[in-house]
């Protein structure tokens, strides 16, 4: 009976562990928070059709109860040695684990906003990124500003912390355009009188339904968008905000005020992520992510055999896009094997 | 006053504070299918107007949306109505209504005083 | 604002500032526009903090100003540089002080092109060599004056005499730091606090009891240029750089503005008037326009030098009113004397009150 270790409890290690113990295996899950589930605690509504992010995680740990496997959480993974064909996992507190194969879905983490000091994230109370926000929709607060008032004026801006060198990282982070355009619209339900602003240099409506979300957003929610980068941030007299950008398909410097911003903030490779990477000599793309041996035929082969990686620890990715990426990784585990 | 050999300068940036959105609002009012615009600039690649004379259909309503309507009037009746921008616009707006409401929101805000901006309070 | 957030982004931008031992490279405008400002920069690095600093009277400009406006080839202001470390070498010193922030770009510009092109540093000293015999080594540490104050800016305050507080109200006085763009802004990391929240002034300031305003302009440029300002059509557009940021400031009603650029200093002062003249436009709470220092004359103020001696009559916008609001002690009547007392001209009012 072979066994496998899955190293990150978020929806790709469930999704691949469930699925593998279904097909007849060993596996344990580690993961090193208390609980497991990953960021899809942390969501309200998922994009493109505003389902409860809670019925994912439903979905994912009934098929836990179905498919029985082994969970460690409060177990932070820090070494992979290959030893006589089988794999020695060490966690943090000097636990160890054998294993046949192993399959890595540490996930990522958002940009730390601080680092974009001219956009004032933690120096200027009202502004926020789109994870503050998601927690704020999550838990049902009210949106108001640090000063207690309702918003009239909130802008979105896109592209922090991706596409910047300035920031180090280079990549599109994929979905932080239409998590913008889902969050206009559920801010626009919240806040019908006022004026929600998306200053974007390319929107990235590439998945099924994303572009009419778009549409309907200019259409049916009157989210404006502007094509032009956000230079800089600055305090106003009173509590608001002051931005500059270009809007650039007019050729002019534009300001307003705000109220309200909101730093779209892209993925980053996860701590866990590179930590173990590196311990384990894994490839990495220039991006900082974990490399496929394959971009096309082996996505979920890392570059030592028997490592498999899948989720966002390879690239940025949606949630249906990481389910998927999770699926195929455990058909690919099952294949390794029955070819040994 | 002195003279000393120079003007200063005013600023070219859009403020959104000196936002006068009255023709805007007329517009989109009348013509609901405006707000789909993504300024592609489809409708100015084919315009028969524009490959001639300087004119930017694109760039006009893009203004709009910013409320900058100087010289709005000149430059709208170069357009010749032709309706080519619509067979091009790939959200499917009525640009050439889009027009002829700019026109008569012109004639019917031109008349009235222009409402006070919203300035800012000084505690 | 949270001052948190500021810090912690200051904490990434900190540079090596020489402790004694400096040759002082003077600025060569800024002693015709604020003539007590250098002197009192010598006076307090000596007699208040007992530092050792060469003033040297062989110095000329560091052609900055032309190099800037294209008058100045590349070649000649790199030799320039040359000489004046030549002279630094000689004295047997290795702690380049400068007082105009121009310079202070200008001289960190050439080192950086003479680490990434040897050969520029080879022609250099080859046109230096040939012109005036002269060799030269790279100082080893080159900070802009400000930067030395602001390293005993707390020795500074343990001398004073006044705090940078009203003292009718008792409230620390709103004070508007400007810092010259290329101290920081080509530069960011040889700029205490980086370009984007500068700490050199802030923290000067809040040492010495007052209250740092940030106002949305702060960093916006306050329009000198060089080759806009040189041509007098031009200066329509650098006048209004310098309004925007009156404009900008005007709501948190600033008891002053410091800077640390010549150039910046005297447009703040000089272009209130002529904003007044052509706009009929004062700033400023009484409507007499928001007196500008440079930081040593503020330091002096601080440390109790006689305004008349740090220069502050020679100012286009009165410092009295901020004077008043210290209770700093100074004789009106000796405004405008000179040296033992002598009597000079007094301006003559236009009519308009800055």
């Amino acid at each position: 009976m072979k066994n496998i270790v899955t190293i990150g409890g978020g929806i790709a290690g469930i999704e691949v562990a469930s699925l593998l113990s279904g097909l007849g295996y060993e596996v344990t899950l580690m993961e090193k928070a208390p609980e497991l589930g990953g960021k899809i605690q942390n969501y309200n509504v998922l994009f493109p059709n505003f389902r409860h992010a809670s019925e994912i995680k439903e979905y994912l740990f009934n098929k836990c109860k179905n498919n029985g496997f082994d969970i460690h959480t409060n177990t932070e993974i820090v070494d992979i040695v290959k030893k006589n064909g089988k794999f020695l996992i060490r966690a943090k507190n000097n636990k160890t684990f054998r294993s046949d194969a192993v399959i890595i879905t540490t996930g990522f983490e958002f940009f730390d906003a601080r680092k974009k000091e001219e956009y004032g994230y933690k120096i200027y109370d009202n502004v926020i990124t789109s994870v503050d926000l998601e927690e704020k929709f999550k838990n049902a607060k009210k949106i108001l500003t640090a000063k207690g008032k309702i918003p009239e004026r909130i802008a979105f801006i896109h592209c922090v912390g991706s596409r910047d060198e300035k920031s180090g990282n280079h990549y599109c982070s994929k979905v932080c355009c239409i998590t913008g355009v889902k969050q206009a619209i559920e801010l626009r339900e919240m806040l019908p009188d006022s004026e929600i602003f998306c200053f974007y240099i390319d929107l990235r409506m590439y998945a099924q339904s994303y572009e009419e979300l778009y549409r309907s957003a200019q259409e049916n929610y009157s989210i404006q968008f502007i094509r032009g980068r956000l230079s800089e941030v600055s305090g106003n007299f009173d509590e608001s905000l002051l931005i500059k950008a270009e809007d650039t398909l007019s050729g002019r410097p534009l300001k307003m005020n705000v109220d309200l911003l909101v730093l779209l903030v892209g993925m980053e490779p996860g701590s866990g992520t590179t930590s173990l990477g590196k311990s384990c000599k894994l490839n990495f793309d220039s991006s900082g992510f974990l490399k496929a041996k394959d971009v096309h035929t082996k996505r979920n082969f890392s570059s030592k055999e028997g490592i498999f990686i899948a989720g966002t620890c390879s690239c940025p990715m949606s949630v249906n896009d990481t389910l998927e990426n999770a699926r195929s990784a455990a058909i690919e585990i099952h294949n390794y094997f029955k070819n040994k | 006053m002195n003279e000393f050999g120079f003007d200063i300068h005013d600023t070219r940036t859009i403020d959104f504070e000196q936002f006068d959105g009255r023709l805007l609002e007329y517009v989109l009012k009348l013509e609901p299918s405006f707000r789909v615009c993504l300024s592609c600039g489809g409708c100015t690649a084919t315009c028969s107007a524009g490959n001639l004379i300087d004119f930017n259909i694109r760039k006009l309503n893009l203004l709009i949306r910013r409320g900058e309507t100087d010289g709005l009037e000149k430059e709208i009746n170069k357009c010749m109505l032709c309706g080519k921008c619509m067979l091009v616009c790939p959200r499917g707006i009525n640009i050439r209504n889009v027009i002829m409401l700019i026109k008569k929101g012109i004639v019917k805000y031109k008349t009235e005083a222009k409402p006070a901006i919203k300035q800012y309070h000084y505690a | 604002m949270k001052k948190e957030g500021k810090q912690n982004i200051w904490k990434d931008y900190q540079k090596e500032i020489a402790d004694n031992n400096y040759y002082f490279q003077r600025s060569c405008i800024r002693q015709n526009f604020f003539p007590g400002s250098e002197n009192a920069f010598l006076k307090i690095l000596t007699e208040e903090l007992g530092k050792n600093i060469y003033d040297d009277a062989r110095q000329t400009t560091c052609t900055g100003i032309g190099y800037h406006s294209d008058i100045i080839p590349f070649e000649t202001i790199q030799t320039v540089v040359a000489r004046h470390f030549a002279l630094m070498t000689e004295m047997g010193f290795q702690n380049f002080v400068i007082s105009c922030v121009t310079s202070f770009g200008i001289y960190s510009e050439v080192v950086e092109t003479w680490k990434e092109f040897p050969e520029e540093e080879e022609k250099a000293r080859n046109f230096l060599k040939k012109a005036t015999g002269r060799e030269f080594k790279i100082p080893e540490n080159m900070t802009h004056a400000s930067d030395i104050i602001y390293k005993f800016r707390d020795d500074i305050f343990s001398k004073r005499k006044y705090s940078l507080v009203n003292a009718k109200t008792g409230k620390p006085l709103k004070i508007v730091e400007h810092i010259g763009c290329h101290y920081a802004k080509i530069f960011p990391e040889k700029g205490v606090g980086g370009a984007e929240f500068p700490q050199v002034l802030s923290g000067m300031i809040e040492s010495w009891g007052g209250e740092v305003i940030d106002y949305p302009e702060r960093r916006h440029c306050c329009g000198f240029g060089f080759r806009h300002y040189l041509i007098m059509a031009d200066r329509g557009y650098s006048v209004a750089n310098s309004r925007k940021k009156f404009q900008s400031m005007e709501p948190y009603e600033p008891d002053a503005i410091i800077c640390n650029c010549p150039g910046c200093t005297m447009f703040m002062d000089k272009w209130q008037y002529v904003i007044a003249e052509m706009e009929n436009k004062t700033y400023g709470l009484n409507g007499t326009g928001v007196p500008v220092l440079t930081y040593e004359e503020l330091a002096g103020l601080v440390l109790g030098y006689d305004p008349w001696d740090l220069g502050l009559q020679m100012h286009q916008v009165s410092c009295d009113s901020f004077l008043d609001k210290m209770q700093i002690e100074y004789d009106p009547a000796l405004k405008y004397r000179g040296v033992n007392g002598k009597e000079l001209e007094t301006p003559v009012n236009s009519g308009c009150m800055c």
